[in-house]
């Protein structure tokens, strides 16, 4: 399936910005992760489609996964 | 000995007074509320002889704990007509506390139409006149008070906004390179212009310093204070590396990032616009990625921004400002953005509340969305104070009440910051609640609705929301009473020595025995002066309401509405 992978911040160096990746069916937000090459403990926020996921989540064909270290600011 | 300096602009004359015994553990916000409740009028004309302006740095200002030079300035808002805190960095706070000033109280007006200074040094306030700088901009009231007082000078000053009483003027205080940082918000500046007074020149040459009672342990504390503010990632690496306009991307992905006058939660702009672009553009054109607002910091997260040309334009260019100008009134050009930072600091007045106007003056159809020149132009025009300029420098409020617009989003008239209620609720619970008006730094929910910084609490959901604002908002209260920058609750929320090191910092300053309960009962009790300040000057539970369009009006990409009953959100002063 095809899912839309975004970093952001750090996570970019080195990588990329924006992707359409695709991974088999019933891949979790940690194979994105993984393929990417982002620890668990580098995460800091996991979003999918918007919305605060977490990693055991099973993904859908055309979701976006996006993925911030830990930051802030106000 | 501190000492209480205080300044009668009605007859002209300045005093020092002893402290009083009540007002010796205080300081910061809990000192500025305490005062503006004890001797301002709640029911005064926050521009008329009866409402004060006071000054004072946090407890731990002028020590060498880190990222303690916060100023607060306190009074009774012409923006909101509520009790107002308003702290900023740069170097007046760590003058103060060396000089031993403990606060500075301003009352009365003068009688005559003429523009005075104030100057201090450790032996007390003079009245000077001032007539030749009225009408200047702030950096050029900075650059003649230096090459008069010498470099080492600090500035406190208005613009002309702040002359013409604005309701969105701002307060501008020197930073250690003579650039400017805020008192933001509330429009401080108007009572200092009605005051008629234009700057206040510091000169803290020998001062006494600050005495720790006990040297030994504040040492300890404050290496154990500044390893958590390093150690944690986001006032470690992101905020140093990004500011705090990191944010854009992280909002307008949850949705939660206001665009076009409050009608979307997302920017298509963003990218151009947002801090991961900003840091490499500062970058590229040899600008400095990180910054601290006053001496002593050590999270850093203010820059300097040059234009294509390599010039200064801007620093301390915040999220705030970023957002306001550029996704709520759909400017994506961050030069354009920048530029209007720099007037926004030269006429002195609040880039949020401007941003916040510029978005329903847009929507007014005065400007069209996008027009980052048009902005810069009208913001010309509050600086020569037209009959536009005028209106628009009234605030967002005041504009929408000009021009008729129905989506006005303030809360007791003051701007929304850069966050949408619907989508992250708990912050529509501090706008709803704060004295101080419509305030994301009074109680930073953003922290554990979308940070995952002290926990995580579902953005989306109203469960928990109250609790999670309440908490923050005694936690801010009594954070603004020590001269630290409230970021340093980023650490403090996740690193368990952090918050204990802080409370040692103060008792080894003071020689005192506070403990964590002391503390959030402080927080408690400046709420609740704050509150009962409020309730005389005629506000009410009707007033802590966010405006009626956040409830029938879903806010996209989650199509959400804001859907707090009245007995939830009222429930936030169970305490
Ligand atoms: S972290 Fe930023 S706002 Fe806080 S003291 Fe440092 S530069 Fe100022």
């Amino acid at each position: 399936m095809q899912i839309t992978v975004k970093l952001f911040a750090t996570f970019r160096v080195g990588r990329f910005k924006i992707e359409q990746r695709s991974y088999p069916a019933q891949s979790t937000a940690r194979a994105v992760l993984e393929d990417v090459g982002v620890t668990e403990e580098e995460l800091g926020i996991l979003m999918v489609n918007g919305r605060h996921g977490n990693l055991d989540q099973p993904l859908c064909e055309g979701d976006t996964v996006s993925l911030f270290p830990l930051v802030g600011g106000g | 000995m501190d000492k209480i300096f205080r300044v009668d602009m009605s007859k002209l004359t300045t005093s020092i007074e002893d402290v009083p015994a009540k007002w010796a553990g205080l300081g910061g916000r809990a000192l500025t509320s305490t005062i503006v409740a004890e001797e301002v009028v709640p029911t005064c004309h926050p521009l008329g002889p009866n409402n004060k302006l006071v000054f004072a740095p946090g407890l731990l200002s002028g020590t060498a704990a880190a990222n303690s030079g916060r100023m607060s300035c306190g009074a009774k808002s012409p923006l909101t007509g509520t009790i107002k805190e308003s702290n900023a960095g740069g170097t007046s706070a760590q003058q103060f506390a060396r000089m031993g000033i403990k606060a500075l109280i301003i009352e009365g007006l003068p009688k005559d139409d003429k523009w005075y200074g104030l100057h201090l040094t450790k032996d007390g306030a003079t009245i000077v006149a001032a007539d030749d700088l009225a009408g200047k901009g702030n950096f050029a009231v900075i650059e003649a008070l230096e090459a008069k007082l010498g470099k080492k000078t600090g500035v406190v000053t208005i613009g002309p906004a702040g002359e013409m009483k604005m309701a969105m003027a701002n307060i501008s205080v020197k930073d250690p390179d003579s650039k400017i940082r805020s008192h933001g918000r509330g429009g401080l500046g108007a009572v200092m212009g009605s005051k008629k007074i234009k700057y206040i020149s510091i000169d803290s040459e020998g001062a006494p310093g600050v005495t720790v009672a006990d040297p030994e342990k504040f040492k300890q504390a404050a290496r154990t204070f500044a390893k958590a503010l390093l150690d944690h990632p986001v006032s470690g690496e992101g905020l140093p590396t990004y500011g705090t306009n990191v944010l854009v991307n992280i909002l307008h992905e949850a949705g939660g990032l206001p665009t076009r006058n409050f009608t979307l939660g997302q920017f298509d702009g963003h990218d151009k616009i947002c801090g991961e672009t900003m840091h490499d553009t500062i970058v590229k054109r040899g600008g400095k990625p990180k910054h601290g607002c006053h001496a002593g910091c050590i999270i850093q997260c203010s820059q300097v921004y040059l234009n294509e040309q390599g010039k200064y334009v801007t620093s301390g260019f915040e999220y705030e400002t970023i957002w306001g100008m550029g996704a709520n009134c759909c400017i994506d050009n961050l030069d354009d953005i920048a530029e209007a930072d720099n007037i926004m600091d030269d006429i002195g007045v609040d880039s949020i509340e401007s941003a916040v106007m510029f978005g329903v003056a847009m929507e007014a159809g005065i400007l069209p969305f996008g027009d980052g020149k048009g902005v810069i132009r009208l913001l010309g025009e509050i600086g020569k104070g037209t009959a536009l300029g005028r209106i628009l420098g009234g605030g967002t409020g005041h504009v929408g009440k000009a021009y008729g617009v129905t989506r006005v989003p303030v809360v007791k008239n003051q701007g929304i910051p850069a966050y949408d209620p619907r989508s992250v609720k708990g912050i529509g619970i501090t706008y709803a609640t704060s004295t101080m008006g419509a305030d994301h730094t009074a109680g930073y929910t953003i922290a554990t609705n979308i940070l995952n910084v002290g926990g995580y609490v579902d953005p989306l959901k109203k469960d928990g929301q109250v609790e999670l604002s309440r908490n923050l908002q005694i936690a801010t209260a009594a954070v603004d009473s020590t001269g630290m920058c409230i970021f340093v609750a980023f650490p403090a929320l996740d690193i368990p020595e952090c918050l204990p090191a802080l409370i040692d910092m103060i008792n080894a300053r003071f020689g005192i025995n506070l403990t964590g309960d002391d503390v959030t009962n402080l927080g408690k009790s400046i709420l609740k002066i704050e509150r009962q300040f409020n309730i005389e000057a005629g506000f009410t539970n009707k007033d802590d309401r966010l405006p009626e369009f956040f409830n029938f009006e879903p806010v996209p990409p989650h199509n959400v509405v804001w859907d707090f009953s009245d007995e939830e959100i009222d429930a936030f002063w169970n305490f």
